[in-house]
């Protein structure tokens, strides 16, 4: 599987240019390299979860090592380890070949090791310089006065020497995501850390800034900082790292340089079962009937110029393009959250018009791409949640019976193996992919005909994607219409009929059959003719 | 699998099930309550006295009226703070309407209306403008009450007809009138959010507004409902106010208004959204008048009673986080 910039640009003359050094910094693969921090056997149990089993793991200076697995499987656990976030029940940490003890975050930051998690931390009031150096202000000499010039000299080579030139005086809610993942990077480097822990830094980044964010690991890489990098991102494994580590069920299943292994046993080591990727092949053609869904000339005020696509029953339709091409605003379009400045929406052959209850009701489900946010309440029931479209179809005379609502949960519970004991536990305390379970279930019960699904797997281990992607086919077996948008390719070409390509607000391609491939995709997204 | 484990099962799958639930927090608060009134029948020779018992049930009565609208509200996760003032103006349009037309129906339409009214203009600002309900409530708060001492001009209105009066005062088969309407709108509230779905409808949207919209529950024409019907329920007791106390002036609103807030915290409700109940903020208009009640009987200096009303607040809502916790370990 070959990542994305190198498929993007197939000639390899001209790509983003902050890749240009990559070839040249890629250390040899097996690196004779001190070892920076070594784990060796530690055990940690909570009640009830053994979560992590005798794990070991060895971090050479300049090199990436990745840690996969899926949820629950213990990266976390480990990661919070070594940052001293938890205390272990047995095993040793060495820094340097030294054992030495981490009981508190402060420990680990004396020692070198830096996380950067999902959830940034920067104060968003104060300054790029100042969140750089928070609690660490460089002084003047005169008590309690901050030498501001040198605070911001500072800030600024280090950013420099990683690859952002950017205002330092600015205001931290000033920068785009991407951006402020860079300063709490620049603030770990101050800190002179050797160990840098980067846990899914991709999740909220576009593919262009993916891209930046790989080049400056490359350049940490060849100053000699260790990287542990979590993803589940195949491709991005594939492009950063130098030795992958498997975690499954708490216990070190796998370690290897990634020329020693492949993608599908990297699978099979984090399943513990082989998993098909989402393919045509076998499928029973299904009968297509006419188009239910017609947008013609479509415009909004969130930025679609003129889309026009059709949806048809029995058909899985997906849609593609970058983040900001407009995939989204096509779906909220539809769903009726953004009026339709100009153009026309057509649902079982009547213009759509009404708010989004009324949408609802004439059959239209959207499965959102946040679905914490969005599509769960999380403090309630499983029950709770599987009603909150349904009320008006299961309980017409707004008499609400707790019998029947709990049949229904029961019968959606079955149904969609959600894995819980009972439909009383809260919502929130469900994996990602009973979580999207549930969601699909409270639009099963509304008698959904078409299915919006937002970034259906996104956050989903890979057992549980293939359960979703199975419920997304049986759903069009049944004649109903599924809109898949996704930024997985493989997904996309796996599963859909057709694929429509977004760029800019505006319909840059449709695929289907035989020109359905990942780089026709990508092509028509970039603009690469 | 045995009869025996599987029934052992299914009981432990019950207590789970229980665990952290609404009746689990009823219950919680009625033991408080029986604690606080055991104490005080050992403590004092008057508590459990008939006279005693009707004057506690008739100021509870008159803070759950108040509360029950602010409930609905604290559901869906907004609050309104112009409960009080809207008392204060409903209770002093009654009384003018009353003194002007000499018609008892008239002035009680008029308090309901004014009552209604405001929790109308809330409700747009909250749900078109998107104000921020604390903002919103703040606003409408003061706007009430200046109208309220604008209107009255600093004089009292007092001498309302038997009829009028018997809304606060009067008996009905033995039991104080407002108790008898407290019972009525208890029911009504409890079977409106358990058995209706909209009821349900507000938990959702107080759970996760966003998730409520994009589930087409709608959202907007549901807040409309719910402020409505707190400024409602604000009219209303500012008439049985009116009727207890047999006069009207433009003060009496101020001091509810934070007395409320704590009957319906004591109440499970959560300013977070998606908790609270009815018999909830029953049990915690009992709670409160019951403590305030004790430290009249045991003689304890007045001026104590905002503290206590204070630590009552603290202690609810510090055994709600201790639940939660629990909760959450599991």
């Amino acid at each position: 599987m070959g990542n994305l910039a190198e498929r993007l640009d197939p000639d390899g003359g001209g790509r983003v240019n902050a890749d240009v050094s990559l070839q040249g910094v890629r250390p040899a693969q097996v690196s004779p390299a001190p070892c920076v921090l070594s784990v060796k056997g530690i055990c940690k149990t909570y009640p009830g979860v053994q979560a992590l089993q005798n794990v070991d793991l060895d971090l050479h200076a300049g090199e990436v090592h990745a840690i996969m697995g899926e949820n629950g499987a213990g990266k976390s656990s480990l990661i919070k380890a070594i940052v001293g976030a938890i205390t272990c029940d047995s095993g040793e940490i060495r820094v340097d070949g030294t054992p030495v003890s981490i009981n508190t975050p402060a420990d680990a930051q004396t020692l070198g090791i830096a996380a950067i998690h999902q959830e940034l931390s920067l104060v968003p009031h104060l300054s790029i310089a100042q969140n750089v150096f928070l609690g660490r202000e460089p002084m003047t000499g005169v008590p309690f006065m901050v030498d501001h010039r040198k605070m911001a000299d500072d800030a600024a080579a280090i950013l420099h020497d990683i690859g952002l030139d950017c205002d330092v005086g600015a205001k931290a809610d000033s920068l785009k995501v991407a951006h402020q993942q860079v300063v709490e990077i620049a603030k770990a480097l101050s800190q002179n850390a050797r160990v840098l822990i980067l846990d899914e830094p991709t999740a909220s980044l576009s593919d262009r800034e993916a891209d930046a964010l790989f080049a400056m690991i490359d350049r940490l890489r060849a100053k000699g900082t260790a990287i542990v990098y979590i993803s589940h991102r195949m491709n991005e494994i594939g492009r950063l790292a130098d030795r992958i580590t498997v975690l499954r069920d708490g216990k070190r299943v796998l370690s290897a340089t990634p020329s020693e292994i492949s993608t599908d046993e990297i699978i099979v080591a984090m399943v513990g079962r082989p998993v098909a990727q989402p393919s045509k092949e076998g499928r029973a053609d299904r009968p297509v009937g006419d188009a239910v869904l017609e947008l013609e000339d479509v415009w909004t005020g969130t930025g679609l110029a003129g889309i026009t696509m059709s949806i048809r029953a029995g058909e899985i339709v997906g849609l593609a393009g970058l983040v900001g091409s407009g995939r989204t605003e096509v779906a909220r379009a539809i769903f009726g959250v953004d009026p339709v400045l100009a153009g026309r929406i057509d649902w079982m052959g009547a213009p759509l018009t009404g708010d989004t209850p009324e949408r609802v009701k004439s059959g239209i489900a959207l499965v959102p791409e946040d679905r914490k946010e969005q599509g769960l309440c999380l403090e309630q029931t499983i029950s709770q949640n599987l009603l909150h479209a349904s009320f008006w179809k299961v309980f017409p005379k707004r008499l609400f019976r707790p019998s029947r609502a709990r049949s229904i949960s029961r019968d959606s519970i079955a149904k969609l193996r959600v894995a819980t004991p009972h439909g009383e536990k809260r919502v929130g305390l469900l994996s990602g992919g009973n979580q999207q379970k549930t969601v699909i279930g409270k639009w099963l019960n509304a008698d959904a005909r078409l299915f919006i699904f937002d970034e259906p797997t996104r956050g989903i281990d890979i057992g549980a994607k293939a359960e979703i992607v199975d419920l997304m086919i049986a759903l069009v077996e049944r004649g109903n219409s599924v809109l898949m948008i996704s930024s997985e390719l493989p997904e996309l070409v796996g599963c859909c009929d057709r694929v429509y390509v977004l760029r800019e607000g505006e319909v840059a391609g449709e695929l289907a059959d035989a020109d359905l491939t990942e780089d026709a995709i990508l092509r028509l997204a970039m603009h690469h003719d | 699998m045995s009869e025996a484990t599987r029934s052992g099962r299914d009981w432990h799958s019950a207590i789970d099930k229980l665990r952290g639930s609404e009746i689990e927090s009823i219950f919680l608060r009625l033991a408080v309550l029986f604690v606080v009134g055991l104490f005080l029948t050992i403590a004092t020779d008057t508590f459990l006295t008939q006279t005693n018992l009707v004057n506690l049930l008739r100021q509870a009565s008159l803070m759950f009226l108040l509360a029950a609208g602010l409930t609905l509200v604290l559901i869906v996760g907004g609050i309104d703070l112009s409960v009080g003032a809207n008392l204060a103006l409903s209770a002093c349009l009654t009384a003018g309407v009353y003194k002007a037309t000499n018609s008892v129906p008239l002035a009680i339409a008029t308090g309901l209306a004014t009552g209604a009214a405001i929790g109308f203009v809330n409700s747009l600002l909250v749900a078109f403008l998107k104000l921020p309900p604390f903002l919103a409530t703040f606003a409408t708060l003061w706007v009430c009450q200046g109208l309220a001492f604008f209107y009255m001009s600093g004089s009292v209105i007092y001498g309302f007809p038997p009829e009028m009066r018997a809304l606060g005062s009067g008996f009905w088969l033995g039991i104080p009138v407002p108790v008898i309407l407290m019972t009525i709108i208890l029911i009504f509230l409890t079977v409106f959010l358990r058995r209706s779905t909209i009821g349900h409808e507000l938990y959702a949207i107080g759970s996760n507004a966003t998730a409520a919209r994009l589930s087409g529950i709608p959202v907007r024409r549901r807040l409309i409902l719910v402020y409505v019907l707190s400024g409602l329920t604000a009219g209303f007791a500012g008439i049985v106010y009116l009727a207890r106390v047999n006069s009207a002036d433009a003060g009496v609103g101020e001091p509810l208004l934070l007395p409320v807030i704590a009957v319906v915290l004591i109440g499970g409700a959560s300013l977070y959204g998606g908790r609270g109940s009815a018999i909830g903020t029953l049990s915690g208009a009992l709670i409160l008048t019951a403590v305030l009640n004790g430290m009249n009987l045991l003689a304890i200096d007045s001026n104590l009673q905002p503290m206590a009303a204070g630590l009552v607040v603290l202690l609810a809502l510090a055994l709600e986080a201790v639940s939660k916790k629990h909760q959450r370990k599991k």
